[in-house]
């Protein structure tokens, strides 16, 4: 029989699941995977909170839902709601209607469609993004027909933001270029820009005419403030200007599943968001037609439920607050066993991961004698971490570090 | 811009105490400066300005003109769902079951792998060809979880983009709206095959096989697994014979769309005959599923891309290269449709009362169209042939009325339907048949 399939050739390996497969394929009892991106409980368990819980008991009670296909740019009042969440209730952009929101498939989806429509409508195909970055963004971009450049970020002597770096490769972009911000909690290094840097980025893009695509997955989780956590973007939006910006409601509410988000268009007139909402259906409709119902509606949800929204804000805090202790923690160990280095830099980043700063080859070790698994760019998840795991990561770090300079 | 820049010197556009709980960014009206430079982004051109809106969804226009509609008869017969004899939304029995299980096990909430849920993508597989079929057994099947019928055609319209570049497909005259749609968008030729005849309102099966005959060797050709959208017409058990013979001749790579499985007859197994005639062949070939209609989870979005490969080890590297483009679409699929697929598949009595709803379901659209046929036989004296009525099957019918006719249905008789003249059982309440029948003997006769 006349094969065609068989000249199919494998997919290389995401770097990110063969750590994964690693760590499940070790048979040691006391193995550690610090590679994955999910949030895990003091006892190292999944976490569903309860405020979501609730709410899909109260749409499961409620008897007159249905499963019809949602419109298009997918459900209104999550839209509605989403958008809110991120600009604040009072901005200004929302009041002149100048917003458009599409309920997507998560962060991942929202990005997608965002850099498709600008693929399409966008006068410049280049795209930049920081170095590092989280490693889906290059694939996502390229695909939906962008050309992917980098500009600075992360400084391995200082474990901190290159500022001067930075500026300097976002002032050389051609005008009109896009340019993806990551609003807080950057992944993978964890470093931020101070409010200050923020400022200065703001002035810059805008005088360069370069278009800002905001990356926000951990909104809430990443200071426990939803609205700390909003202030890169609502400077951004405060001015006047566009912008797109990509929400995910996988971390900050436990959705991962679900592949909750939406993407925001930022315009300058009612009339441009209009032919911007019409071109974006046009994207979504040969993709996937419509997007899911079910993570949409427990979003929706929680944020209209003025009693579900506190209780949210709560657990969403408990979760960051386990977070930052565990920094705090790992910080005390390292410092208490007198580990060779500056190892600040843990309490100083913020959110869900930290470059640890080990390199490649202390690394592989960690994995090899120590069971301990993390991304070859020495990016650990602080979420998946617990006091009672801390003390061994701090021990195994100790060695690494003394055995390989 | 450097002035602008040097203009701006220290002073900050924002407060600098940041209280984090209560942020204000003040507004324009409170800061003459900020006033400025927003004024200044307003007065800009955006640099959308030039995108124009683009053509109005000819299926979406249908719904909305039938709810602006204040006619107390009016009826839609537009729509793409499943509507009970009270013409309202149905979510099955064993649905709700089934999410109440899960609420009940309280299931957790992290990422699926990239293929979807496991237990999905082996109980689609199964419904599919059969619990014990060989290409099961000998893991030949390639299976990615979709995001329904769409989601998972374009998976499979991005793999042929890559690995099959210039090869065509090849898609019915006419088909749903959607399908060009997939393959522009994801940039794979297409060109069409004859199918529906309007002379008989049936299949022109000779200009069908003509035409796939034509096509390049090794095309993809798209076929309708049952229940054909829009016209409702199937090839019947011995045309399926033949058109797999032309296809096998050819070399083609059968690329079937079956978003009807058990709601077309009723029967999952006589509805997946066209699938399984395939697979018995042992051809190499594509299947999309969607869960949409045959278990009403539309909003769901649940469906599977399956690749029925010439070995196990084909179906690995194929599976990791479907992957692979799921990635960057939308990193892995939505959980909650699968889980209750996989929940309803794998419990017996589940599965029996999901067989017994279903038989409903498409019991219910047999029923209207026999009452609608009995309808216009009686009412119109013409002699003219109303049975291809009862033939064609599924959700769809064509019924052979023209745009000016379906305008007429639309202006004088308040029916809702596409310009193509295509009618939505699902729709049509038996109460509403002589109506219907009505509208369609004026239409037919009285206009041209």
């Amino acid at each position: 029989m006349n094969s065609i399939l068989s000249s199919v050739l494998p997919a290389p390996e995401d770097p990110v699941l063969s750590v994964i497969f690693a760590c499940r394929d070790d048979p040691s009892p006391v193995k550690l995977n610090l590679s994955a991106g999910t949030y895990r409980t003091e006892e190292g368990k999944p976490l569903v909170l309860d405020v979501v819980r609730r709410a899909e008991q109260q749409l499961a009670n409620d008897l007159s839902r249905d499963k019809e296909y949602l419109p298009l740019n997918g459900l209104p009042e999550f839209n509605k709601l989403s958008t809110k969440l991120i600009l604040g209730d009072d901005s200004p952009a929302l009041k002149e209607n100048r917003v458009v929101t599409t309920q997507c498939l998560s962060g991942t989806g929202s990005l997608r469609v965002g850099a498709e429509f600008l693929a399409t409508h966008n006068k410049e195909s280049v795209i930049f993004v920081p170095n590092p970055t989280w490693g889906n963004h290059p694939r996502i971009f390229t695909l939906a027909g962008l050309s992917v450049q980098y500009f600075r970020y992360y400084d391995p002597k200082s474990r901190g933001l290159d500022f001067k770096g930075m500026l300097e490769d976002l002032g050389a972009a051609p005008p009109g270029a896009i340019v993806v911000l990551q609003a807080c909690a950057h992944n993978p290094t964890g470093v931020d820009p101070t409010f200050e840097q923020w400022e200065k980025i703001r002035r810059l893009v805008r005088s360069k005419s370069l278009l800002p695509f905001f990356d926000s997955a951990y909104q809430g989780f990443a200071s426990g403030s939803l609205d700390a956590d909003a202030q890169a973007v609502r400077m951004f939006v405060a001015d006047g200007g566009e912008c797109l910006i990509a929400q995910s409601y996988a971390k900050n509410m436990g959705l991962y599943g679900e592949r909750i988000g939406s993407l925001t268009i930022v315009c300058t007139s009612e009339d441009v968001a209009k032919k911007v909402e019409n071109q974006v259906l046009l994207v979504v409709r040969p993709m996937y037609l419509t997007p899911p119902i079910h993570g949409a509606s427990i979003v929706a949800t929680i944020l209209k439920n003025s009693d579900m929204y506190n209780d949210w804000t709560i657990e969403l805090k408990g979760m960051a607050d386990r977070i930052i202790s565990m920094r705090q923690q790992l910080y005390a160990a390292l410092e208490a066993r007198g580990t060779p280095g500056d190892w600040s830099h843990i309490i100083k980043h913020i959110g869900m991961f930290t470059f640890t700063g080990l390199s490649e080859e202390q690394v592989r070790l960690m994995a090899k004698e120590y069971h301990i698994y993390m991304t070859y760019d020495g990016r650990i998840s602080m979420a998946s971490l617990s006091s009672k795991t801390v003390p061994q990561l701090a021990d195994a770090i100790h060695a690494v570090v003394t055995r390989i300079a | 811009m450097a002035s602008l820049m040097l203009s701006l010197g220290s002073t900050s556009l924002l407060p600098r105490e940041i209280n984090k709980d209560k942020l204000k960014l003040g507004t324009s009206a409170s800061n003459p400066f900020l006033k400025a430079k927003v004024l200044s982004f307003l007065l800009k051109p955006s640099r959308f300005e030039g995108i124009t809106m683009a053509p109005p969804d000819p299926i979406l226009g249908v719904s909305e003109a039938f709810k602006a509609d204040t006619n107390g008869m009016k009826l839609n017969l537009g729509v793409g769902a499943y509507r009970t004899e009270e013409l309202q939304p149905y979510v099955l029995n064993v649905v709700k079951k089934a999410e109440n299980l899960m609420l009940e096990r309280g299931d957790n909430k992290e990422y699926l792998p990239i293929e979807g849920l496991a237990a999905f993508n082996k109980a689609t597989a199964e419904l599919l060809f059969g619990a014990g079929h060989p290409v099961i057994k000998e893991q030949r099947v390639a299976t990615i979880q979709g995001l329904s019928g769409t989601g998972s055609l374009r998976l499979a319209a991005a793999l042929i983009e890559r690995y099959f570049p210039g090869a065509k497909v090849v898609i019915s005259s006419p088909t749903w709206g959607n399908h060009k749609n997939i393959f522009n968008d994801a940039k794979v030729p297409w060109s069409e095959y004859r199918y529906y005849d309007p002379k008989t309102i049936g299949l022109d099966f000779e200009g069908m096989i003509a035409d796939i005959k034509e096509a390049p060797e090794g095309s993809f050709i798209l076929l309708h697994g049952c229940a054909h959208n829009p016209t409702g017409i199937d090839p019947t058990p011995e045309q399926w014979v033949k058109i797999a013979d032309v296809i096998q001749e050819k070399n083609h790579i059968p690329f079937f769309d079956v978003a009807y499985q058990g709601f077309a007859s009723g029967s999952l197994d006589e509805d997946a005959a066209s699938v399984r005639l395939f697979a018995e062949r042992g051809m190499e070939f594509f299947v999309a599923q969607s869960y949409s209609k045959n278990l009403g989870l539309y909003a769901e979005r649940i469906g599977a891309i399956n690749v029925v490969c010439s070995s196990a080890d084909a179906a690995t590297r194929v599976k990791s290269q479907l992957k692979r483009i799921a990635r960057p679409m939308y990193s892995n699929p939505p959980v909650h449709g699968a889980r209750i697929v996989a929940n309803v598949v794998g419990d017996v009595t589940m599965f029996s009362e999901w067989k017994a709803e279903m038989e409903m379901m498409a019991g219910r659209i047999k029923t209207v169209r026999q009452e609608l046929y009995d309808s216009l036989v009686s009412k119109d004296k013409s002699g003219k042939d109303w049975s291809f009525i009862l033939k064609q099957i599924g959700m769809f019918s064509f019924t052979g009325l023209n745009k000016a006719q379906s305008d007429n249905m639309t202006d004088k008789w308040h029916v809702y339907m596409t310009k193509d003249g295509r009618i939505s059982l699902a729709g049509l309440s038996l109460a509403k048949c002589e109506y219907l029948a009505d509208a369609i003997i004026d239409s037919y006769h009285n206009v041209s």
